[in-house]
């Protein structure tokens, strides 16, 4: 055989794996493209312009949005990363223990059930608390994220965790250090890229759930995803496009500062 | 056994329980109770106004499938929740394969790239995986509602002279979902295929066999857990997709979803919400299982 036979390739699979990324990316591309659109329509382009962006940035609702996203997505992972650190201490190098699979089928709970079930009990048990309370505050929205929150802040702390050297804390104990020293001095430091990257993953989580904040929020609680769903169906202008293309710059960097975080051996 | 636990066991055991108690409180909160009080509330009379009443009832659970024929009281099959079952399950089904016809060449195409480009292009389906679910409908919505690119392009060019009606359709659904889970489909198909051996392609190709028969006989089988595992990672967010629906089918192409919504909105019948939203998870905690079992097949007899 003159010609090299290459083992790998397969007939027409390099063609729509080529399509497949550009029908991926098309679609995003003309989103971001258009968000900078002088004119009022999303497929005819009539100029470059920042109009959509200040016009996103004065409208008064949507700012009240954004804070209300950060503000939940901050506290939201903060409280999912705090737990989820103390949850994956107590579930990883440890022998199988009575209740294990209870425990994860509890934390991976939210990644199993399908987003519109956990609204809906959500829904159901908030409103109960509503109406015996009387509170109808951003606390809801709050526990709601956390929740959800928590799988995806455990798994990659978790993972760090067990990718770890037992020895280290084990001669650190022997040197009579207490165990929260140990935590503090030896084990902390070694698992912050996990924290971090937990910690991001349930900030992005947080900023971009639609369902479960669309049925727990109360009334004037929307947050920016929520705020587009209800924008969506009126007559949408460039405007969306500017909010999305900011959530998209945020999710991106994240998602890169995520991956590299993984990269980060010891 | 707590007997013979020794005094250090057991301490290790209650600072275990300390640990775990604050995610497991928020998760009882916000999780697995609302969960079971749902379970309580399909087996409840509804309010007038939405809301329930605090009455024991099967009537949700009925209402579910069957319905009370308004004119000679006769039981019949619901038509209108058959025909959403009926639909969800036909579009995630059909998104399914059609993510598979997309993700299978395009995670072979990245599991065949030299070591270091790999990396790179996984990177390229994480991003949009990572990317507000919202967003990306909304970006499929701009391409191909009525004045959107796609027909815009198409009268430009003088294809067509009228927009064609994609947007509201079963069609734009499935194209929205394929679009929206994708990734997921890739991820895992990718993660088996970087474990394959290509010496046994090889073989195979030594034995005369065709590039076909080899994907057939040879890459198939061993990416078969890639396969599956995709496949449920696709088909259960399908089975349960509101967002997606509800933006690209615009209110008359319901899925199980929004069926589910309308009963806490303009349907107040918040029973039948929760006995929707209770078979909805038990289908999905089949194919789950189902899953489960699958793969426990494949180990053992591999291993």
């Amino acid at each position: 055989m003159a010609r090299s036979f290459n083992i790998r390739r397969q007939t027409g699979f390099t063609a729509i794996a080529m399509t497949c990324f550009v029908l991926l990316y098309m679609p995003i591309i003309l989103l971001v493209v258009y968000s900078f659109n002088s004119g009022t329509s999303i497929a005819i382009w009539e100029g470059f312009s920042w109009r959509w962006y200040q016009s996103a940035w004065q409208n008064e609702q949507v700012q009240a949005a954004t804070v209300r996203s950060l503000v939940i997505a901050l506290w939201a992972s903060a409280i999912a990363t705090t737990v989820a650190v103390l949850a994956a201490l107590a579930t990883t190098r440890t022998r199988k223990f009575k209740g294990q699979s209870a425990v994860f089928a509890m934390i991976n709970q939210p990644l199993m059930v399908p987003e519109i079930v956990t609204a809906v009990a959500l829904l159901i048990f908030f409103a109960m608390i509503k109406v015996a309370t009387g509170y109808t505050g951003l606390l809801y929205l709050i526990i709601a994220h956390s929740a959800f929150c928590i799988p995806f802040a455990y798994l990659p702390i978790r993972a760090r965790l067990q990718g770890m050297d037992l020895n280290l804390e084990q001669a650190a104990a022997d040197l009579y250090a207490t165990p929260f020293q140990v935590f503090r001095r030896i084990t902390l430091p070694q698992l912050w890229p996990g924290i971090l990257a937990g910690a991001m993953l349930a900030f992005v989580i947080s900023l971009d759930d639609v369902v479960i904040t669309e049925f727990v929020k109360s009334a004037g609680q929307d947050t920016l995803p929520t705020y587009m769903l209800g924008q969506l169906r009126r007559v949408v202008t460039p405007e969306i496009n500017a909010i999305s293309t900011v959530l998209l710059g945020i999710s991106v960097t994240f998602v890169i500062i995520f991956t590299v975080l993984g990269k980060i051996k010891k | 056994m707590t007997d013979l636990a020794t005094p250090q066991e057991r301490r290790a055991a209650r600072n275990r329980w300390l640990l775990l108690a604050p995610a497991l409180t928020i998760l009882i909160i916000a999780a697995s109770g609302p969960l079971l009080i749902t379970l309580v509330y399909s087996f409840l009379s509804a309010g007038d106004y939405g809301g329930v009443e605090w009455q024991f009832s099967w009537s949700a659970w009925f209402n579910v499938f069957m319905e009370r024929d308004i004119f000679d009281d006769t039981l019949g099959f619901s038509d209108a929740h058959l025909s959403i079952f009926w639909r969800s399950v036909k579009l995630s089904l059909m998104t399914t394969l059609l993510c598979l016809f997309f993700g299978f060449p395009t995670a072979y195409f990245i599991a065949t790239r030299p070591k270091k480009q790999r990396d790179l292009w996984m990177l390229l389906i994480i991003i949009p995986f990572w990317t507000n679910l919202l967003i990306r409908t909304f970006a499929v919505v701009e391409l191909i509602r009525n004045e959107g690119t796609v027909n815009t392009l198409l009268i430009w060019t003088g294809i067509i002279d009228e927009p064609i009606q994609m947007l509201f359709t079963e069609f734009s659904i499935l194209v929205g979902m394929v679009y929206v889970y994708l990734p997921l489909m890739v991820l895992p198909l990718y993660a088996s295929m970087e474990r394959l051996d290509f010496s046994l392609v090889e073989a195979g190709y030594d034995l005369y066999a065709t590039r076909i028969k080899v994907l057939r006989r040879v890459i198939l089988p061993l990416v078969k857990p890639g396969v599956i595992a995709g496949s449920i990672l696709v088909f259960v967010p399908s089975l349960g997709a509101y967002v997606t629906p509800r933006v690209m089918g615009g209110g008359n192409q319901l899925m199980i979803g929004n069926l589910i919504e309308l009963q806490f909105g303009q349907g107040r019948n918040w029973p039948l919400g929760a006995a929707l939203s209770i078979t909805l998870l038990a289908i999905v905690m089949i194919a789950l299982l189902a899953y489960v079992r699958t793969a426990g097949e494949e180990d053992t007899r591999h291993g």
